[in-house]
């Protein structure tokens, strides 16, 4: 007990928390505040001066009902006035009011820092005390620039008492996480480390909180304090438990010292100096030992010191991951506590064990306690403790016991806590695909999610299933068969018709032997469920009625009835409606061969990291809410669509057309392109006739199929050129394109969108479209590193001529690219006259500090502006014939590349651009195009014909154009796609 | 029940004491079990200093309570362990207190 009163008789401060106390109501309470604050008011501003004992009084009132939740906007100045009495306790109770309610009235730092000034200086422990715990607790970096210069001398100096030391090293650690840049390092930062060695236990307590916190900022130069820690940890830890006196704690030896120590010897990896690390290791078996002895008080403080110290020291086992002993050890322990009655004791095991499932050492030591594990996620009534082990089971999955793993965390999402269901779903679906040996596995997990929690499966992961179901073909009929059987269930999850809609529209063929998945039966089962689905989901399902119509003639007639009814040509959406409007004219107008082509199966997506892992990390990581991974978030959208996205709203805004705009690459056309773009580019599809549009033809699919083969780190293709010299070069300074230029152009002359580059380092994705002389083109460059580009700049040049031929307009992007990040550029494009050469686009960035650069050639070739055109077999001939002059042909004999499908050639040819005209060559096996160039300046007529020879394995290729250096582009450019 | 919280990036460790409850935030490095000893230690002083601490002692004498949490902890970090020397620290501050009767005849407002 204090030999002094410890309150110190402020009788009206006690009267006026009782009368608040025994206020009956909340407006009795502010009813009296009120009172008093005016009161006060009155007194502050009253013509009396106050003494010292009012000032105090009435400043310790505002801070009170301050600290009852009002808003305190006076006082301050009385309150510094009491900085500088020469009572005791008026001090006190400034320093206090300044310190909870700081302000940043300039005039009133000056004052404060003046009186902080004058106790620094008075050699007055006590006072000196008060004004540093001030500046600790304000920490304002005015205060920093007043005395941050002032402290380290304090520290040091020989004659301060102990416990100015102590609050010195913390105020000085407080200034410096505030603003490093204002503490000067010097000669005392040497002094510092020494003490470590102080004999106060206190200073040594204080002191390593800052060095720990200089040592993560400049490891170099604080490395003495290594040896000097482990001395001090290794005397501690090996002394009896009375020997430190009142710095032992229940029977543990200066547990908040060893922690600190032990968090210390984290900045750093493990001591060089054999003598050293010797002594360390000791240290961590003592203290692995000793948590095997019985204790030696059955206090919960003394098993929370003992064990404070023993996960620390875990904690920089782990860090060092090194000591494979010791780490088996650290798990063996971390095992045993995995069962213990106390809550706390399992939750920080299970947070331990996910650190030690990554180190290869202890991988297998932590796999054999999942069975412990997974009963912990069943029995745990405390939702931490669940949410802890739900994260170890994902640290610890591996093959060996990845369909254990998945089917437990199943089985718990049935019952987990709705604030982690999604992440729960989010694991469960990236183990799935990473550890599917057979993916009808991976198809039923995905589908199981969804049954069970699919509220909670976001887009990311349905799309990640479609993706994986389009690129796996050995998977198709399974998934196929698998979702028809779940959307018989008479209530099943709207994603589930979205998965199901879109699977079956692509695959439902793969089924349809069967008379009880015959395509009657899977359309009435997909239209049973359209009238209780949201406008997006109704969307796809138009989609995928069209998409029947191709595969399914029979049905036909059926789905032609449901997009003719007022429900839906009328409808009051304008998505639906204009979905149901432009599928009933393409079913009715379109050939069965156009038809075909346009509504042909989705070609693969590009393989890349799976989204459903960004989003993850985003959920995971701190501050969520940062621009950096909202950036994640568009990118990571874009991954969904294969890159070839314009919108990067898709994910957060749940448009009508979202889900279809992020899956189809190509057709529909409407549902492919921009909005803003749809409408017209149907009513060119409509108004020239049958003909698909040339820019959203159809892909021949062995190009995507080559795209997909991850670059081989060997092969040239995926290599950057060399980093160029040290300094960057000028804007003006391009390299050629990169060898393989040519080849990566040559695969954009018969499509739009695709990948057009790729390495280790990034990724290049194209999407464009042309009408008559304009195009745009979106460009994604897709940053595969974990590093961040800088200086990214991408320009696009125009070799010789091509300024007066083509005009290509350039958005800027971000010079910075972040790690796993996307970003997108627009082009427009005019195409002003014919021309030969495409532009080249030149890329610069810097990679880990490295210049990098490459260039490419930007797919644009004069094909993209052709416009198709229908004719009749006497017009074409005619047209031919007025086209005869010698310069006008070009002509080319060549062997296929490729087998000879009919099929798969006019696909090309109408990739190419060019009308394809039935009934013109006399030899049906011919093909025959025509269409027009369209430049600002002229257009060009082009007819073509291509006449295969099955036998020979040989094309002749004819062009005619009223242009001869355009007939001969055109032609080389056409013959290499065969 | 599990004495720590995640809650946004930082995680809360409380512990209750009769009607009080007790927290500290700390971030993911930090040692939650040691935490919950510094609140543990935090109330072994109070109580010490006031005799059996209670609700009202801290309420009544908020101030004091603010000065015992400076002598232990400072910038967020524990800055004096033994019990001894803090409150010996609180007990000098108490001896530089005015003696009481100064006061004896100002008015209370």
């Amino acid at each position: 007990m204090p030999a002094v009163s410890k309150g110190d008789g402020m009788r009206g401060l006690a009267v006026f928390i009782s009368d608040i106390r025994n206020c009956k109501s909340k407006e009795a309470e502010i009813k009296r505040i009120n009172k008093e604050l005016a009161n006060i008011r009155s007194k502050f501003k009253g013509d009396k001066a106050l003494d010292g004992y009012s000032k105090k009084k009435y400043v310790c009132k505002l801070l009170f009902i301050f600290l009852l939740g009002h808003d305190i906007d006076f006082g301050h100045m009385e309150a510094v006035n009491l900085l500088s009495s020469n009572k005791y306790t008026e001090k006190q109770i400034g320093y206090l009011f300044i310190s909870v309610l700081v302000n940043s009235n300039s005039e009133l730092i000056r004052l404060i820092n003046n009186a902080i000034k004058n106790d620094l200086a008075s050699r007055n422990p006590t006072f000196m005390c008060l004004a540093l715990h001030c500046i600790a607790n304000v920490g304002s970096r005015e205060m920093g620039e007043a005395f941050a210069a002032d402290i380290p001398r304090i520290l040091v100096a020989g004659d301060s008492m102990d416990s100015v030391k102590q609050s010195a090293a913390l105020c000085l650690l407080r200034l410096y996480k505030a603003s490093p840049d204002l503490v000067p390092m010097g000669e005392w930062t040497a002094r510092v480390v020494h003490l470590l060695n102080d004999q106060h236990m206190g200073v040594v307590t204080a002191a390593v909180s800052l060095i720990t916190c200089l040592c993560k900022k400049n490891p170099d130069d604080f490395k003495t304090c290594i040896s000097l820690a482990v001395s001090r940890l290794s005397r501690i830890v090996s002394s009896a438990s009375t020997d430190l006196q009142d710095y032992t704690y229940y029977f543990v030896p200066a547990p908040w010292l060893s922690v600190k120590l032990l968090r210390l010897l984290q900045c750093y990896p493990p001591p060089e100096d054999a003598a050293v690390k010797g002594r360390l290791v000791e240290c961590l078996e003592t203290v692995l030992n000793k948590a095997q002895e019985p204790p030696k008080s059955k206090k919960v403080q003394h098993s929370n010191a003992k064990n404070a110290i023993l996960f620390e020291t875990i904690s920089l086992i782990i860090h060092y991951d090194s000591e494979p002993n010791l780490l088996v050890r650290a798990c063996n322990q971390l095992g045993q506590f995995l069962q213990h009655r106390e809550t706390n004791l399992r939750y920080l095991a299970l947070e331990s064990m996910c650190t030690l499932a990554s180190s290869e050492f202890s991988h297998e030591a932590v796999k054999t306690h999942i069975d412990t594990v997974i009963n912990a996620l069943k029995t745990e009534r405390d939702v931490s403790v669940r949410q802890r082990a739900a994260d170890l089971l994902y640290a610890m999955c591996d093959r060996s016991n990845a369909k254990q793993i998945v089917s437990e965390m199943l089985r718990y999402l049935e019952t987990a806590d709705y604030a982690i269901r999604e992440e729960i779903v989010l694991k469960v679906a990236i183990l799935a695909e990473k550890y599917a040996v057979d993916y009808s596995w991976y198809v039923d997990t995905i589908l199981n999610l969804i049954r069970i929690a699919g509220d909670y499966v976001s887009e990311e992961v349905w799309y990640r299933v479609l993706q994986i179901v389009t690129n796996r073909d050995d998977v198709q009929g399974y998934a196929a068969k698998t979702v028809f059987e779940a959307l018989q269930a008479p209530a099943c999850h709207e994603n589930m018709v979205k998965v199901g809609g879109y699977i079956l529209g692509e695959f439902g063929n793969l089924i349809a032997g069967d008379p009880r998945s015959s395509p009657p039966v899977q359309f009435s089962l997909l239209h049973s469920k359209f009238h209780l689905c949201s406008v997006a989901t109704r969307a796809l399902l138009l989609s995928t009625y069209i998409k029947f119509i191709n595969l399914f003639p029979e049905t036909k007639a059926t789905i032609q009835g449901v997009l003719r009814a007022g429900s839906q040509l009328r409808n009051a959406d304008v998505e639906l409606q204009q979905r149901a409007v432009e599928y009933l004219t393409l079913s009715s107008v379109a050939s069965t061969d156009v038809l075909a082509t346009v509504l042909e199966e989705m070609p693969p997506f590009p393989e890349r990291e799976s989204s459903i892992l960004a989003k993850l990390k985003r959920k995971k990581g701190p501050g969520a809410a940062s621009s950096l991974d909202d950036g994640r978030r568009d990118a990571s959208s874009n991954d969904i669509n294969g890159g070839v996205e314009p919108t990067p709203s898709t994910v957060s805004t749940p448009s009508p057309s979202a889900d279809l705009l992020g899956l189809r690459a190509a057709p529909p056309p409407a549902a492919a392109t921009a909005p803003a773009s749809a409408g017209n580019l149907l009513v060119d599809v409509f108004s020239d006739g049958p003909a698909a549009q040339p820019s959203l033809g159809p892909t021949p699919e062995e190009a995507f199929l080559s795209e997909l083969e991850p670059p081989a780190p060997e092969s040239p293709m995926g290599l950057l050129a060399d980093p160029a010299p040290a300094s960057d070069p000028g804007p003006e300074d391009i390299g050629p394109p990169i060898p393989e230029a040519d080849e990566l152009l040559n695969k954009f002359v018969c499509k739009n969108n695709g990948v057009l580059f790729e390495n280790q380092l990034l990724q290049i994705g194209v999407k464009s479209e042309f009408r008559q002389n304009l195009g745009r083109m979106y460009l994604f460059y897709g940053n595969k590193t974990s590093v961040q580009f800088q200086n990214f700049s991408p320009t696009v040049v125009h070799p010789g001529d091509l300024q007066t031929q083509l005009a290509v307009q350039t958005k800027r992007v971000a010079a910075q690219v972040d790690g796993g990040a996307q970003v997108q550029q627009v082009l427009n494009i005019e195409c002003l006259r014919d021309f030969l050469t495409p532009p080249l686009l030149s890329l610069r960035f810097r990679y880990g500090g490295a210049p990098q650069s490459l260039t490419l050639k930007l797919p644009v070739t004069i094909n993209k502006f052709f416009q198709p055109t229908e004719m009749a077999a006497q017009d074409f001939f005619q047209r031919w014939k007025q086209l005869s002059l010698p310069l006008q042909e070009a002509q080319k004999i060549f062997k296929a590349n490729h087998p000879m499908d009919a099929e798969v050639t006019k696909a090309k040819l109408l990739g190419f651009g060019s009308a394809l005209l039935d009934n013109v060559d006399p030899n049906p096996e011919n093909f025959v195009g025509a269409g027009i160039i369209q430049t600002k300046a002229l257009q060009v007529g082009c007819l073509l014909r291509l006449e295969p020879n099955a036998q020979a394995q040989m094309y002749r290729l004819t062009l005619r154009t009223s242009k001869e250096p355009v007939s001969r582009h055109l032609c080389e450019l056409l013959a290499q796609q065969f | 029940m599990c004495s720590f919280l995640e809650w946004r990036d930082l995680k809360i460790v409380y512990k209750r004491y009769a009607s009080l409850y007790f927290c500290c935030a700390i971030e993911d490095q930090d040692n939650e079990l040691i935490t919950l000893e510094i609140i543990h230690r935090y109330v072994e002083l109070l109580d010490k200093y006031f005799g059996s601490v209670c609700e009202l002692d801290i309420i009544f004498n908020f101030e004091k309570a603010y000065f015992i949490l400076d002598e232990f902890l400072l910038g967020g970090e524990v800055q004096e362990t033994s019990k001894k020397n803090v409150l010996k620290a609180i007990e000098q501050a108490d001896l530089l207190q005015e003696p009481r009767h100064e006061y004896f005849n100002v008015p209370v407002y």
